[in-house]
């Protein structure tokens, strides 16, 4: 075409005749020279703004304050419950409960050890599990559940977005499906997992597989339908220009479809995965899933001095877990999408 | 319907063939690139009411290396006749051929700008031009100059990594140009091209846009609603009125093709937008 044969002078001359384009349109000046790369724009997307310490205690001060207050309001008005096990403990107790299992979890790696040393080969120990192996069965119940979860929610999301008739054929099931506890589901789940699974593989036990179910059916809606909005949000023009360009529905998925959905996906994940870490404790409680939720049922059917106090520091532990999961999902959000430039 | 081919109706079969090489500047020619004949659009009433005529018996077309307008007031049609004319609306009834040959779809041979720019937002500059062109099966070493070349063209060179989120309206439309002028198409179309954008830009915009048009001869249609743009800018346009949409006249602008912005104050400019506006009125 004759594109070809214009010369650069030409074209340089063709931006020459209209008055200094950078004069007309004053964002230009903003706009950088080259694009950084997405680890770049991904490490300036976590700078703080200004890293002066003044900054920095103006910022903190309202958090410290609140959990100031808070300890304070607990550690005066807790020894005035008194329950059948005695006072309920304070912020002081509650930390000496952590030591305490801190302090189990080194014997019981002992233990661990001195029996490796002393036991034949090829016996299994199989001492109580301690706090740490009870947090990291929990992690990967919730990580296998979150992980079907959006293997199956992303696809069937996308399908129903782009669907009209797809969309109207599941939405009354996902409307009634969504609400459901997860303690409606365990029995059912536990049956059919019973009925299904029969090998014995130490690591697929039954009660880990019944707790991931829970936690998929429990997680799956917030994904399911953030992704089926984002599929809709596709620009209509941009589809239209996936349509001039005559598109093949793969290249459209991957080039137009997927990367538009791409923020509505990570935030449905993110709340998919919130709900899947609150909802695995009622799971383990009831599947005797050996997580944390099963400690905190232990503790409770136990009923010692100290339980309350240990239930108290697991419900922390259980909060900060899912805090740092929370923060990690934004930071893959983020990565991911630096990555693709959504 | 009984349309006699393009070819029996303007009495010539070999058509300008803009891809060839040669650096003669080329003349709008006599040879029609796009021709619409009895174009008709019909949308079913809104609750099972009366059909909605939308286009009734549209005929026009553009020759080769012309810049063409499609100039009516909001609601006439005009942007349903582009998008028939771009594939990605059907006509109820009529024919749109390109080159003598038949419109079935959306193409790019029929490259269409719009007027949200309508980018990838995730892809940067030089693969939103050079996106359509991988589509199409072009080698690498092909595409890179190609990009290149536009890039220069549209006077984008030093944001060719930039991603459209960090360029202004007016360089994000110049982007957009260039996409579409990528696969080499027959016709440009351009959807109100200059709609979204504050009167300055949009002034400078149209001064680029003829410079374009002059330096790269690339035939093209546009659809706007403002008159001294449709004046300014094209060598022909059609006034389009509404209810049903429908061409009320052809108008061959009296100006050469080099002209600058001092045509606005012709006389002759001014009599001319004064009889348009009358007529859109």
């Amino acid at each position: 075409m004759s594109l070809e044969t214009v010369p650069e002078e030409i074209a340089d001359e063709s931006v020459g005749i209209s008055p200094s384009f950078d004069e007309v349109e004053p964002e230009s000046d903003e706009a950088p020279e080259s694009k950084p790369n997405f680890v770049q724009r991904f490490i300036e997307s976590k700078k703080p703004t200004k890293d002066t310490p003044k900054n920095f205690l103006k910022a903190f001060w309202p958090p410290v304050l609140g959990i100031v207050v808070f300890l304070v309001l607990w550690a005066v008005l807790a020894p005035r419950v008194e329950t059948s096990l005695g006072e309920l403990p304070g912020p002081v107790e509650v930390l000496q409960a952590g030591g305490d299992l801190y302090d189990e979890y080194q014997a019981s790696n002992e233990a661990k050890a001195e029996f490796v040393r002393t036991a034949p080969a090829g016996t299994i120990y199989t001492g109580p599990p301690t706090f740490l192996d009870q947090i990291l069965t929990s992690l990967r119940t919730v990580g296998f559940g979150f992980l079907i979860a959006t293997l199956i929610a992303v696809p069937v999301g996308l399908l129903s977005g782009l669907s009209d008739t797809f969309q109207r054929a599941i939405n009354p099931l996902v409307q009634i499906f969504r609400p459901v506890s997860p303690v409606a589901w365990l029995p059912i789940v536990t049956y059919i997992v019973s009925a299904v699974v029969t090998g014995d593989d130490p690591f697929l036990a039954k009660s880990f597989i019944n707790a991931a179910m829970v936690v998929t059916l429990c997680s799956l809606w917030p994904t399911l339908l953030n992704t089926a909005v984002g599929a809709q949000s596709v620009d209509k023009d941009l589809l239209n220009v996936g349509e001039v360009l005559r598109l093949t529905p793969i290249q459209k998925l991957r080039q137009l479809i997927l990367p538009s959905a791409l923020p509505y996906i990570f935030t449905g994940m993110r709340i998919s995965l919130g709900i899947g870490w609150m909802v695995l404790i009622a799971a383990e409680l009831l599947a005797q899933n050996p997580g944390l939720g099963k400690f905190v049922w232990d503790e409770f059917q136990g009923g010692s001095s100290e339980s309350i106090a240990r239930i108290m520091f697991s419900v922390f532990v259980i909060g900060f877990i899912g805090f740092i999961l929370d923060r990690l999902m934004g930071v893959a959000e983020k990565f991911v999408r630096a990555s693709q430039g959504v | 319907m009984n349309v006699p081919s393009i070819a029996s109706q303007t009495g010539t079969t070999d058509l300008v063939d803009i891809t060839s090489d040669d650096n003669e500047p080329k003349h709008a020619g006599d040879s029609q690139k796009l021709r619409c004949a009895g174009v008709k659009k019909t949308f079913k009433g809104a609750g099972g009411g009366p059909a909605v005529e939308a286009l009734s018996g549209v005929d026009l077309y553009v020759r080769d290396n012309e810049l063409v307008s499609l100039l009516g007031t909001s609601g006439c049609g005009k942007s349903t006749l582009l998008n028939i004319i771009g594939g990605l609306e059907t006509a109820s009834e009529g024919l749109v051929e390109v080159d003598g040959e038949q419109v079935v779809g959306p193409g790019p041979d029929r490259g269409m700008v719009f007027q949200n720019y309508s980018l990838f937002p995730w892809k940067s500059v030089r693969k939103n031009i050079s996106f359509g062109l991988e589509v199409a099966g072009w080698g690498k070493s092909d595409r890179v100059e190609r990009v290149n070349d536009l890039l220069g063209v549209v006077g984008l060179s030093e944001f060719a990594e930039a991603l459209p989120r960090e360029l202004s309206g007016g360089m994000r439309q110049r982007v957009a140009i260039a996409r579409a002028l990528a696969p080499e198409p027959d016709i440009l179309l351009l959807d109100e091209p200059f709609g979204a954008l504050d009167a300055h830009t949009r002034r400078s915009l149209q001064e680029f846009l003829l410079t374009l048009w002059q330096r790269t001869r690339v035939t093209i249609l546009m659809v706007t609603h403002d008159v001294d743009e449709a004046i300014y800018l094209s060598q022909r346009l059609y006034v389009m009125q509404s209810h049903p949409g429908r061409i009320a006249e052809e108008i061959e602008v009296p100006f050469g093709e080099s002209r600058g912005p001092m045509v606005k104050r012709d006389q002759r400019f001014l009599d001319l937008r004064d009889s348009i506006e009358d007529q859109l009125r």
